[in-house]
């Protein structure tokens, strides 16, 4: 059975492909994020900005991604 | 004579010279709401934390346009309506802006936006424990102000009246009662509309104000960004300098005696 070359992911509510054994820094760029500040959840939990090099993305992963906007 | 400086207002890490928290949404221009927050004088700015749009991703970032040497940046839980997700909020906002303080709101319904009390005590309780500033946004119950401060709160912002209201501060004695209560810095967030709204506030004793709503909505924002800068300053000076006694009837300030006609009398 041929591996699987892709993986589906879902950031902030919508569907996104990524190839199979992508990082976080990796999805960014695809994203268009590379240089953003943001910051970011997997499944509900936090990843810290120094681990994102290191975290690999499984299918199935739902990513939050946020940054600051006018609020009070 | 020199007047007393008034003491810095301290809040966790905080020292601000000015009483007056201005909101950063709701403004029709980045540009509009640099002048304003300049015209305010105020130092410290809430944000909000949103999802990232990944359709329109052109433009600048809110922080692009505000001066962090000029502006320090307090991050709020907005539009949360669990305990949980304030949480996850306000990680996220001290991941990004490597910042422990947080305006907390966990809210109760999306219609009257008050505040939930049991849900933001538990939360105020939870992040105090993680080394976050915890500035509570709470309904102006004089009591529940004393839990926030017993749960680890580093500031209580009681509601004058419903967010984005501009109904002023509907209930100026639990705002007296509540400041007589807690140590801690008292600031009055939400429903205030106009400057003798924020003069009141700063009267009955609150230690700051914070503002959007009433600046972003003015038909001239800035000039009523540079309003409420003066009220605040007006209102706490009132407050220092201790206000006369009110009383029901009058009494002259010019002398009773001496008046024409004073040597007829019999």
């Amino acid at each position: 059975m041929m591996q699987r070359m892709s993986l589906t992911l879902a950031v902030n509510g919508k569907p996104q492909e990524v190839p199979t054994g992508s990082l976080l820094p990796d999805l960014l760029k695809t994203l268009g994020l590379a240089d953003a500040q943001v910051a970011l959840e997997i499944n509900g939990k936090l990843v810290p900005k120094r681990k994102w090099p290191v975290r690999e993305l499984s299918s199935g992963d739902r990513i939050e991604v946020v940054t600051l906007v006018g609020g009070g | 004579m020199g007047l007393p400086l008034d003491k810095p207002l301290e809040i966790g890490p905080l020292r601000l010279t000015s009483r007056l928290l201005m909101g950063s949404g709701r403004y029709a221009s980045h540009q509009e709401m640099v002048a304003c927050l300049e015209a305010s004088g105020a130092e410290l700015i809430t944000v909000a934390v949103r999802r990232v749009n990944l359709d329109q991703r052109a433009g600048t970032s809110l922080l692009d346009h505000i001066d962090r040497e000029r502006f320090q940046i307090l991050p709020n839980t907005a539009g949360c309506y669990k305990v949980a997700d304030a949480l996850r909020t306000a990680r996220l906002a001290r991941e990004l802006l490597d910042t422990p303080l947080v305006k907390l709101e966990v809210i109760g319904d999306p219609h009257t936006l008050l505040p939930d009390p049991l849900g933001t005590v538990e939360a105020t309780r939870i992040l105090a424990d993680e080394g976050f500033v915890v500035m509570a946004y709470c309904s102006d119950d004089p009591r529940l102000v004393v839990t926030l401060e017993q749960a680890g709160a580093a500031a209580v912002m009681p509601a004058g009246s419903p967010i984005g209201s501009g109904r002023g501060v509907a209930n100026p004695g639990n705002i007296e009662i509540a400041r007589s209560l807690v140590e801690l810095p008292l600031i009055v967030d939400a429903g205030l509309g106009t400057a003798s709204d924020v003069a009141l506030a700063m009267e009955l004793g609150a230690d700051g104000v914070l503002l959007n709503s009433a600046v972003a909505g003015a038909e001239d924002p800035v000039l009523m960004a540079r309003a409420m800068k003066s009220a605040c300053r007006a209102g706490r000076d009132a407050y220092l300098a201790g206000r006369m006694p009110s009383r029901l009837h009058a009494q002259a300030s010019s002398p009773a005696t001496g008046l024409l006609g004073e040597a007829l009398s019999f």
